[in-house]
């Protein structure tokens, strides 16, 4: 029969510990002080106004289903400062069944290689 | 014997006869009308579940079970004193009673799911069939102790999964991800096969067991082991043999991915069972006898790390770039496989030798090598619910739109709001955020692998930082900004699918608040069970050690 206990023990990783419903309490208590926080804020806020349009530099502004971010422009920075990374994988990715079994003979060839060696010593 | 002990007896075979049984029947049961055939699939998924569980407690309390195919306990004993076991045989110690568990969660979610997901579509008889094959072969790599039967049931599970990932045929994409599967599936079985042909030569057995105990770490056990490894290692999409996932992942039906999920993991389990069990006497071994093969078994463990590391890498910047949303998470399906071998890896390359006086006086692992093995067992279970939930998330956007493409979906939180928090669960625990259940598991593998080496340990940290990112790109591209006027009619998916993804989430949940309750209870047997070669081997064949 599981006992309660187990269900509240701390997990041990070693060098570490790990207790979810700790970090659970910590973090209800963290949201409860910016609830406060947040509570003691101006209220000058009002809806529907003018206050709640985008500045864009003075352009106006596009039609909302104009403003949606695609998939592929997400991270373009980074993807395009590793071009030559992404490529070098893009490559590696023919689509080729045949290619897909040269790389089993290959890792297969390299096994056979440090295993023999390895063995043999 | 009361008729509950008759089940409890049989059950190995049961677990394996009543999918079969089932799988045949549907088509004749599909005649009287959809719902009967929905019910019928469903209950005898239920009683598979309920064989399951009373074997998993048996195995829990009386220890490993080994039950024997076509009468009694038949052996034959050999002019050396040798005595093993003739027929084909199913041993069922706790890493087993743990890897069918997962099998019939998923596989029952899975056909929760189909039931919405495939209900306008044609052929479902033959679907029902299929799906319980690849059930049943399932089932069977992770219950038989017999090397061949090991490789009929993969060769059942690479036609079945074939079949499946070409079911919508009128795609020719599905085409192409089938074919390609199969011929990588069926060159990688070839080579078990011949794996298994060579130590049949050697030592006339096909028994795990019985191999186990007479493995010498010949030239010829060394091409057998490096074969089956190779070949695990890729059904399980180890890079650079991982390129067949994302096509066949990204191409089947969702449904069907959630339960290939399982398939693929009973090629990891082989590979756990070929290195801990089968050649136990290299890798396992701590006797000062096997002082010789503490070389051996650290190079495979590094070999083993370096794979993994690359295989998380490549999946991670492979899915970062992917504008397909199912082909993006079976990328970072092939990231997760990386962190489960690379708990694998760090066990082998933290066997070490203990010198006294500069003589040899102990062979043993390290202590974090165990938290390794742990991290890495717990993982196959958080990597097949986490993934396996955004690919259910990933098929009732299809369902919902028609669309798989990221680059023109949008705003669809305000239309699928459980969907979307759905997603956002399955978000977090694949990436490792706390109090899911994916923090634990690599929690416990960044911290061995730590011990090991702080460099590799802080290349995985920060891939999951970058698995988070993509699927925040995700996030913000599918469900985020303004609603899409195409979209404005989208509805949520039906109630079945989303009983479906919400039983995957409670689990998750569960498993992420209690972690301990799984490892005290399910991974750390699982572990001994691994570890304990020697038990294994004199439960099969009694008074051999």
């Amino acid at each position: 029969m599981i006992s309660l206990d187990s269900f509240l023990e701390t997990l041990s990783t070693g060098s570490g510990f790990w207790n979810p419903l700790v970090w659970i309490i910590i973090v209800a208590m963290a949201f409860l002080l910016i609830y406060v926080l947040r509570s003691l804020g101006k209220k000058e806020y009002k809806e529907k106004t003018e206050q709640t349009q985008s500045f864009l530099s003075g352009n106006p502004e596009y039609e909302k289903e104009q403003m949606t971010i695609k998939g592929s422009n997400v991270y373009w920075g980074f993807t395009e400062a590793l071009k030559w990374a992404f490529n070098v994988l893009r490559k590696m990715h023919t689509g080729n069944a045949s290619d897909y079994v040269l790389w089993l003979i290959i890792v297969m060839g390299f096994l056979f290689i440090t295993v023999f060696i390895t063995g043999a010593l | 014997m009361n008729w509950f002990e008759t089940i409890t007896m049989h059950s190995p075979a049961l677990i394996v006869a009543v999918p079969l049984l089932t799988g045949f029947l549907l088509p004749l049961v599909s005649r009287i009308n959809d719902t009967v055939r929905n019910l019928f699939a469903i209950i005898m998924l239920s009683i598979t579940g309920f064989l399951i569980a009373i074997l998993g407690y048996d195995v829990l309390t009386n220890g490993i079970r080994t039950y024997v195919f076509g009468g009694g306990n038949t052996v034959v004993n050999l002019p050396s004193g040798l005595m093993f076991h003739v027929r084909i045989i199913f041993e069922v110690d706790v890493m087993n009673v743990f890897m069918i568990f997962i099998t019939i969660i998923l596989a029952i979610i899975g056909i929760i799911y189909s039931f919405s997901f495939m209900k306008k579509e044609d052929g479902l008889d033959k679907y029902y069939t299929i799906v319980f094959l690849l059930i049943t072969s399932t089932l069977g790599m992770e219950l038989t102790g017999d090397l061949f039967n090991f490789f009929v049931f993969l060769e059942i599970s690479c036609i079945t999964s074939c079949a499946l990932i070409a079911f919508w045929v009128h795609k020719g994409e599905s085409l192409e991800a089938a074919f390609k599967y199969i011929v990588v599936s069926s060159i990688g079985a070839l080579f078990f096969l011949f794996a298994l042909g060579l130590l049949y030569a050697q030592y006339n057995a096909l028994n795990m067991a019985t191999i186990a105990n007479s493995i010498q770490f010949s030239i010829i056990d060394q091409a057998a082991l490096v074969l089956m490894i190779a070949a695990l290692a890729m059904k399980a999409g180890l890079v650079p043999m991982h390129m067949w996932l994302p096509d066949s992942y990204g191409e089947a039906p969702p449904s069907i991915t959630f339960i290939l999920i399982a398939a693929t993991q009973a090629s990891l389990y082989g590979a756990f069972r070929v290195i801990f069990t089968l050649y136990g006497n290299v890798f396992n071994s701590i006797n000062l006898a096997s002082l010789n093969l503490v070389l051996t078994t650290n190079t495979m463990g590094w070999i083993i790390i370096a794979l993994a590391i690359i295989t998380i890498l490549v999946g991670v910047f492979m899915a970062l770039i992917q504008t397909d949303f199912k082909r993006l998470i079976a990328f970072a399906a092939v990231a997760e496989i990386g962190y489960i071998f690379l708990g694998i890896g760090v066990r082998l390359a933290s066997k070490y030798v203990q010198y006294t006086g500069g003589n040899a006086t102990a062979v043993a692992f390290t202590e974090y090598s165990s938290i390794a093995l742990n991290g890495s067992i717990f993982h196959i279970i958080n990597d097949c619910l986490d993934i396996g939930l955004l690919f259910l998330v990933a098929g009732a956007i299809y369902y919902a739109t028609k669309e798989t493409s990221l680059d023109k979906m949008g705003g669809l939180a305000r239309n699928m709001k459980y969907t979307t928090i759905f997603f956002i669960i399955g978000l977090l625990a694949v990436s490792g955020m706390p109090p899911l259940n994916g923090f634990a598991s690599k929690l416990m593998l960044y911290e061995s692998t730590f011990q090991l080496n702080p460099i590799i340990a802080i290349i995985a940290v920060l891939a999951s930082i970058m698995l988070l990112a993509v699927f925040v790109k995700v996030f913000y591209s599918a469900f985020m900004g303004p609603e899409q006027p195409k979209f404005k009619e989208v509805k949520e998916v039906p109630r079945g699918m989303l009983v479906a993804m919400g039983a995957i989430v409670v689990i998750i949940i569960i498993f992420g608040l209690f972690p301990n309750l799984v490892i005290n209870n399910l991974v750390q047997p699982a572990a001994n069970a691994l570890t304990n070669y020697t038990t294994y081997i004199s439960k099969v064949i009694p008074g051999v050690i």
